[in-house]
């Protein structure tokens, strides 16, 4: 162990600035909470995209023969009140749960990125745009994501199709009300590093704005960025089974997590384990997002690294 | 400092205007018709004069700024009349803005649903706060001890898992195997003499232990690396020189100056909890003003929805606010220039 540890140093000295890589590995080899966070949001991330493939149950299939199941060989997680079988459903749930996760992270990273980076290079626009992040963060979110998804639902399902259409709707809903706080840190970090000499270097050898935002800029915030990435990823998943949950996020016939949580929690006298398994799988996920999200952190944070 | 509250109260003020004009702007677009209920019979060339009476055909300008009218001055004025009995102006002419589904004005229903809210919402909140204190400056003072990584780990559990799985779960534990706790809050129950207090006690555990949970979560991580920041600062070796015991040190200088931070973060969380409790209500069939929003929103209940939206804005600005006033009461060091 005092071997690795030399060898990181020899890197860490080696090339001043380690890639965000190269940050991501440190931190995560070092970090007991963060490997295992890291292992078992491979393994959700893997039986998901893998598991329809191995588990081979239709999840919509209905057996009025063998409803409210508790967990058998034929069905290990049990069955649903229309014999549907849970553990097909927890995996195709899955996947949706977490494809709009990664999509609406990446949708409030984009905009949070952009939005900090123009505040925090430009002057004239860092006001009117910090103004509008604070009227943002002032919104009451819960109940406003409520009332649009209310409001739009029927339009985007009839233009995109009821699976589709309510897959954009909640992407987008989520991405456009948790961005705020990665364009807060971003721009933050681009108002200390514009006053840096590489920067001033870039300037006086006639590079363009642009140029410099995107070559020497965005590289050198990349890891505050991927904090807020973890971080966003749970904070989606989150969102949208809360939003499901409540019945205004996917229907029935299209259940992620929080769905099936919301249809399995009437039927808690009759099958309890059923709200265990969606349940657990929303918990894993968000709490392995959230140690590697705090493994990031730490490693980033000059405080904690200098120890 | 009176200076920068007149500064702060004013700036609220065209943050308030804004919220209110995106949220107006927002529900305008709603396809949702106050003449939707009226019978089909009705011929269009009638339906069309019950909107030009309703001032549906007025341009969106001149509606929004009827209904800021409506809000911040003709509905205070109701509520203040009903309140002490006075009468202001005209009040018989005045408007009321009535919910569409119930027909009842938007403002007594809000009344109606706010101590059911305030009751279980408010209660987990202290309870949380009493909880996350003493494990937050435990957890720090013996920082890296088996309290500490056991805190830790359960805050970490506390924040990622989701009420509404945490609840389910109290749900199953206690009313669906155990049956010691109902799994429905009753708000017609009422509290006369020690068994039905006892009844009230149990109906209101789960809902307002599971809230407390999650804020005590978040509240114990804050707290704790409040106090870490602070332990190693000069003035806490200069008490500890001049021969202080360690609990004194901690209560009367530690504690007090790492409570800075948390007791504004206390503040700003208040808003966010109302929030939660539009979860937490519909878990445990509170019917309070989460509830309501839900069954607004599902009813398309367009001004329900607008009022209740709106003032869910108003309490973050408030506490917002309430958090920056207190930051500069207890910490002398800020300075408002």
């Amino acid at each position: 162990m005092a071997f690795a540890g030399q060898h990181e140093q020899a890197l860490l000295s080696a090339r001043q600035h380690p890639s965000p890589w190269m940050i991501v590995w440190i931190a995560l080899r070092s970090h007991k909470g963060a490997l295992i966070g890291a292992g078992v949001f491979s393994f959700i991330v893997l039986s998901v995209l893998l598991g329809p493939f191995l588990w081979h149950i239709d999840p919509q299939e209905l057996d009025i023969t063998a409803r409210n199941l508790g967990p058998s060989f034929s069905h290990p997680f049990g069955t649903d009140n229309l014999g549907r079988d849970m553990l097909a459903q927890v995996l195709a749930g899955g996947r949706i749960a977490l494809a709009v996760g990664f999509t609406a992270m990446l949708l409030s990273l984009v905009l949070g990125t952009a939005i900090g980076v123009l505040a925090g290079f430009f002057k004239r626009l860092d006001g009117p745009l910090m103004r509008l992040t604070d009227l943002f963060l002032a919104l009451p979110l819960l109940p406003l994501l409520l009332v649009i998804i209310m409001l739009f639902r029927d339009t985007l399902r009839a233009s995109f199709g009821p699976e589709m259409g309510i897959f954009f709707l909640i992407v987008f809903v989520i991405g456009i009300t948790s961005w705020m706080q990665t364009a807060r840190i971003v721009r933050g970090e681009t108002l200390a590093i514009k006053e840096r000499e590489f920067v001033l270097a870039a300037t006086s050898v006639g590079t363009s704005g642009p140029r410099i935002v995107f070559r020497h800029i965005l590289p050198n915030i990349l890891s505050p960025v991927m904090v807020s990435a973890t971080l966003g990823i749970a904070n989606a998943i989150i969102t949208e089974s809360t939003l499901s949950f409540l019945g205004l996020g996917f229907p029935p016939d299209f259940p992620t997590w929080g769905r099936l949580l919301f249809d399995g929690s009437a039927f808690v006298t009759v099958t309890p384990i059923r709200v265990l398994w969606p349940g657990l799988a929303i918990s894993l996920t968000v709490l392995s997002v959230n140690f590697i999200g705090d493994a990031l952190r730490d490693a980033i944070d000059p405080r904690v690294r200098n120890e | 400092m009176l200076k920068y509250l007149s500064r702060r109260l004013l700036f609220a003020i065209p943050t308030l205007l804004a919220i209110s004009f995106v949220l107006f702007a927002l529900l305008d677009l709603a396809p949702n018709d106050p003449t939707g209920d009226l019978p089909l019979t009705i011929p269009p060339e009638v339906r069309e004069e019950i909107r030009e009476s309703l001032g549906l055909n007025e341009p969106f300008h001149i509606r929004y700024l009827k209904w800021l009218e409506q809000f911040f001055i003709n509905e205070p004025l109701n509520f203040i009349e009903q309140t002490t009995g006075l009468t202001i102006g005209d009040s018989s002419s005045r408007f009321r803005v009535r919910s569409w589904l119930t027909r009842s004005p938007v403002v007594d229903l809000i009344i109606e649903r706010l101590p059911q809210t305030l009751w279980v919402v408010g209660l987990s909140y202290v309870v949380g706060i009493l909880i996350a204190l003493p494990i937050g400056v435990i957890s720090a003072y013996k920082q890296y001890s088996w309290f500490d990584q056991i805190g830790t780990f359960v805050s970490m559990i506390g924040f990622s898992v989701p009420t509404f799985f945490t609840g389910v779960v109290a749900i199953v534990i206690f009313s669906a195997w155990l049956g010691w706790l109902p799994s429905i809050y009753d708000t017609t129950h009422q509290v006369t003499d020690l068994p039905s207090f006892w009844t009230q006690v149990k109906q209101m555990a789960m809902p307002v232990m599971v809230l407390a949970f999650y804020n005590a979560a978040q509240l114990s991580r804050f707290m704790r690396a409040s106090v870490l920041e602070n332990i190693n600062l000069d003035y806490v070796r200069t008490a500890r020189a001049k021969g202080l015991r360690d609990r004194a040190i901690l209560v009367g200088h530690i504690l007090r100056n790492s409570l800075i931070p948390v007791v504004t973060m206390i503040a700003l969380g208040v808003p966010a909890i109302f929030s939660g409790a539009i979860v937490t209500e519909q878990i445990f069939r509170v019917n309070g003003l989460g509830q309501l929003l839900i069954v607004a929103i599902q009813g398309g209940d367009i001004p329900l929805v607008q009022t209740l939206t709106f003032i869910f804005a108003i309490l973050i600005v408030l506490f917002n606010l309430v958090a920056d006033i207190l930051y500069g009461i207890l910490d002398p060091r800020i300075r408002y220039s």
